[in-house]
């Protein structure tokens, strides 16, 4: 790496530094807690509409979590944080677009 | 003399534009990488619950073993996310002892977790639920459950294989690419070893014997980087690959819940 790079990963370096270790194993330990919480809720006789809501929302709270602690996204700068996590959810929401076509197709009547 | 290079570092800085991320190239680098691989299992997640969504007689068969093995194989992996954090922790310490034994030790729950997954896919493929492609395994009943599913609801297994296998060779190519980062260039023997292992140690039907070759492709294109450029791998370079390994763990977030959790069969 160039100067200007290793000056970069000198000053990323030293942000690591002032973490804790405790924080990591906290987010471990909630993230095991969900998928506990998870793994219950995937053997009640729920509405799979309502299931899925409920596991598709703690599974984006755990993908917070490690994106924010685990990859250190939280600590990074406000440009990165932003173009990076809002054109990812853009990007997914557009094929989103597309679901009313998978429950119009059951009415069809194409076989 | 330090206070010269403090001034030249600066002054190298000072000749270009702030960095827009206020990281390093490689970092951004390896961001970018992350969404595009993002975008590539979100389209398949979401062609999956499509399809879900458009067949009136999706199947939930997954006994309790499976959703148990499931189980184990997340506990598995969001440990290796821990291990990981603490590795890249320890080489920004500079504690090269340290660093190497968290490393090994996200190999192994890596590892536990390819082989627990493996596993379960022998047993699916020996019960009827399997894709013409697979070699059929011999001397096993077939459950009617899982043969009924693979005839009437094709996608089923289509979708369920393709997207675990998806992530099934990330989380390969991973263990290997950490594997590389600690050892550098005494991993590459131990890779043509784990090939030869696994291909001549398994049973032809077996998704270890076929799937064994992943090994040896990139033993092969690491013999060739690490030949063309030896490398000393730094604290930056472990981050890399601490994001790799997380984005790796990120996925399995959403492929268990949505492809196992959401088929239990619930009796």
């Amino acid at each position: 790496m160039d100067a200007v790079q290793l000056e970069l990963a000198a000053k990323v370096a030293e942000q690591h530094r002032h973490h804790g270790k405790a924080q990591f194993f906290w987010v471990w330990g909630i993230l095991l807690i969900i998928t506990a919480i998870e793994v219950y809720l995937g053997y009640q006789n729920m509405e799979p509409v309502r299931m899925l809501s409920i596991l598709m929302g703690l599974s984006i709270v755990k993908a917070a979590m490690i994106i924010a602690y685990f990859m250190h996204m939280k600590f990074e700068v406000s440009a990165m944080k932003w173009l990076t996590m809002t054109s990812l959810v853009f990007c997914l929401a557009m094929m989103v677009v597309f679901f009313p076509d998978a429950f119009r197709i059951l009415h069809l009547g194409v076989r | 003399m330090s206070d010269v290079a403090v001034q030249h570092v600066s002054a190298a800085t000072a000749a270009y534009e702030p960095s827009l991320f206020g990281t390093y190239s490689k970092k951004i680098g390896m961001w970018l990488f992350l969404l595009s691989d993002s975008l590539t299992f979100g389209a398949l997640l979401y062609a999956y619950s499509y399809g879900r969504i458009s067949t009136p007689n999706w199947p939930t068969p997954f006994h309790s073993q499976s959703i148990v093995n499931a189980t184990i194989m997340t506990a598995f992996l969001l440990t290796s996310s821990l291990t990981m954090v603490l590795a890249v922790r320890a080489s920004i310490f500079g504690n090269t002892r340290a660093l190497r034994g968290w490393l090994v030790a996200t190999m192994i729950c890596g590892t536990a977790f390819v082989i627990l997954h493996g596993r379960e896919w022998n047993n699916l493929i020996a019960e009827g639920l399997t894709l013409p492609v697979f070699p059929s395994v011999p001397g096993h009943e077939v459950s009617k459950e899982f043969a009924d599913v693979t005839k009437t609801v094709p996608q089923f297994p289509g979708t369920f294989f393709g997207l675990t296998g998806m992530h099934m060779l990330h989380v390969t190519l991973g263990v290997l690419y950490l594997g590389v980062i600690a050892f550098r260039r005494n991993f590459i023997p131990a890779m043509y070893l784990l090939w030869l292992a696994a291909w001549l140690g398994t049973p032809s039907y077996s998704p270890f014997h076929y799937g064994a070759h992943v090994i040896l492709a990139v033993a092969v294109v690491c013999t060739i980087i690490l030949w063309l450029k030896p490398k000393v791998y730094d604290a930056s370079d472990v981050e890399v690959a601490g994001l790799y390994w997380h984005f790796v763990d990120l996925v399995w977030m959403f492929i268990f819940p949505l492809v196992y959790l959401m088929s239990t069969r619930i009796v």
